[in-house]
């Protein structure tokens, strides 16, 4: 149901940006999400397909980008990537962290598409 | 024909995303502490909340509820009994609550008139965590039964939450709970967390609680 809503928006959001481009095909869909975004990539491809049929963006390829988790280490000073969501700990220094800065990002970073000259 | 790659970075959950701005700013402005409990159907959300709108009542506190189902109103009709104005949101099979549902149930409250709003979410521990609903303070929810190792297999929403409640606390022995594991695995998914050991039937760790919300509600002035 989650990833079914979250195509949805993705066709709604493309669809309005390709005003600017009348008459273009879309090719590809990229996207950026983080690994604690509670999206997973099989379940949006596996509903790609039939949620953009009969849309702007039909028979065009879903690119999911997944991002590590980044946090920044007080003690360290500085950012580490989380080799895993099963410990919040420095990977350097094992001390506990808190303040996320890469993660939780969904978003569409971009598309590719065809223009008819 | 020509291809071009045309960058974007668009938020997905944009639209999500402002109106919950927007709800956080009737909030603040209104001076009521919103907060949302997650957990997975089962833990005991609403025996937690039906004992704290009771006691905040009795303590002259303003309080209400939004409770969200995929189907029924049993839970918003259990909160009413505590006497604050609940109401309940049916999704029809979507599994989280987002902000325009809470936009649309809050029409006709006067948030000014009250002190705690509390916002029970659809039993998920999945997700809800994607959804900000305009909250001051996710409240994640884990009962005695369920296993230690919960937060370990859900992090996405344990990490997002400001505290930790932990419920059913009475069955903890006959459930052979290891009391210390599970605080260590909060902690390892959300390190420094405020966690709460509860009991809704025996009211146990409940004053904690009390404490925390009146302090977050006065941090707020």
């Amino acid at each position: 149901m989650h990833e079914l809503s979250i195509i949805s928006s993705i066709v709604e959001s493309v669809t309005e940006s390709l005003a600017a481009y009348p008459g273009a095909q879309v090719l590809e869909v990229r996207l950026r999400v983080g690994a604690l975004a509670s999206v997973v990539e099989d379940s949006l491809q596996f509903c790609y397909e039939i949620a953009t049929e009969g849309t702007p963006l039909a028979g065009s390829k879903l690119v999911v980008n997944v991002l590590p988790v980044v946090m920044h280490c007080e003690p360290c000073g500085q950012d580490v990537t989380l080799p895993s969501l099963q410990s919040f700990r420095c990977p350097q220094c094992g001390e506990p962290v808190a303040d996320l800065r890469q993660g939780r990002e969904l978003e569409i970073e971009s598309i590719e598409i065809e223009e008819n000259p | 024909m020509t291809t071009r790659i045309v960058e974007l970075r668009k938020g997905i959950l944009k639209k999500n995303d402002e109106l919950a701005a927007g709800l956080r700013q009737r909030y603040t402005a209104a001076g009521v502490l919103v907060l949302n409990l997650v957990s997975s159907p089962g833990t005991g959300k609403t025996a937690f909340l039906e004992l704290t709108l009771r006691e905040l009542r009795i303590r002259g506190s303003r309080v209400a509820a939004l409770v969200g189902d995929l189907e029924t109103d049993n839970d918003a009709r259990r909160l009413a009994a505590s006497g604050a104005p609940v109401r309940q949101i049916n999704t029809h099979g979507i599994c989280h609550l987002d902000a325009d549902m809470i936009t649309n149930h809050l029409e006709g409250w006067e948030l000014g008139e009250l002190d705690y709003l509390f916002i029970e979410n659809v039993g998920n521990l999945v997700c809800p965590s994607s959804y900000d609903l305009g909250e001051r303070a996710r409240v994640a929810l884990l009962s005695v039964t369920e296993g230690e190792d919960k937060p370990l297999k859900y992090p996405t929403l344990f990490n997002s939450a400001d505290a930790a409640v932990i419920t059913k606390m009475d069955l903890a022995v006959p459930c052979g709970f290891d009391r210390e594991l599970a605080l260590k695995n909060i902690n390892e998914i959300r390190p420094g967390i405020r966690i709460f050991e509860t009991s809704a039937k025996t009211g146990t760790g409940m004053d904690a609680w009390f404490d925390y919300l009146a302090v977050e509600r006065n941090s707020r002035k």
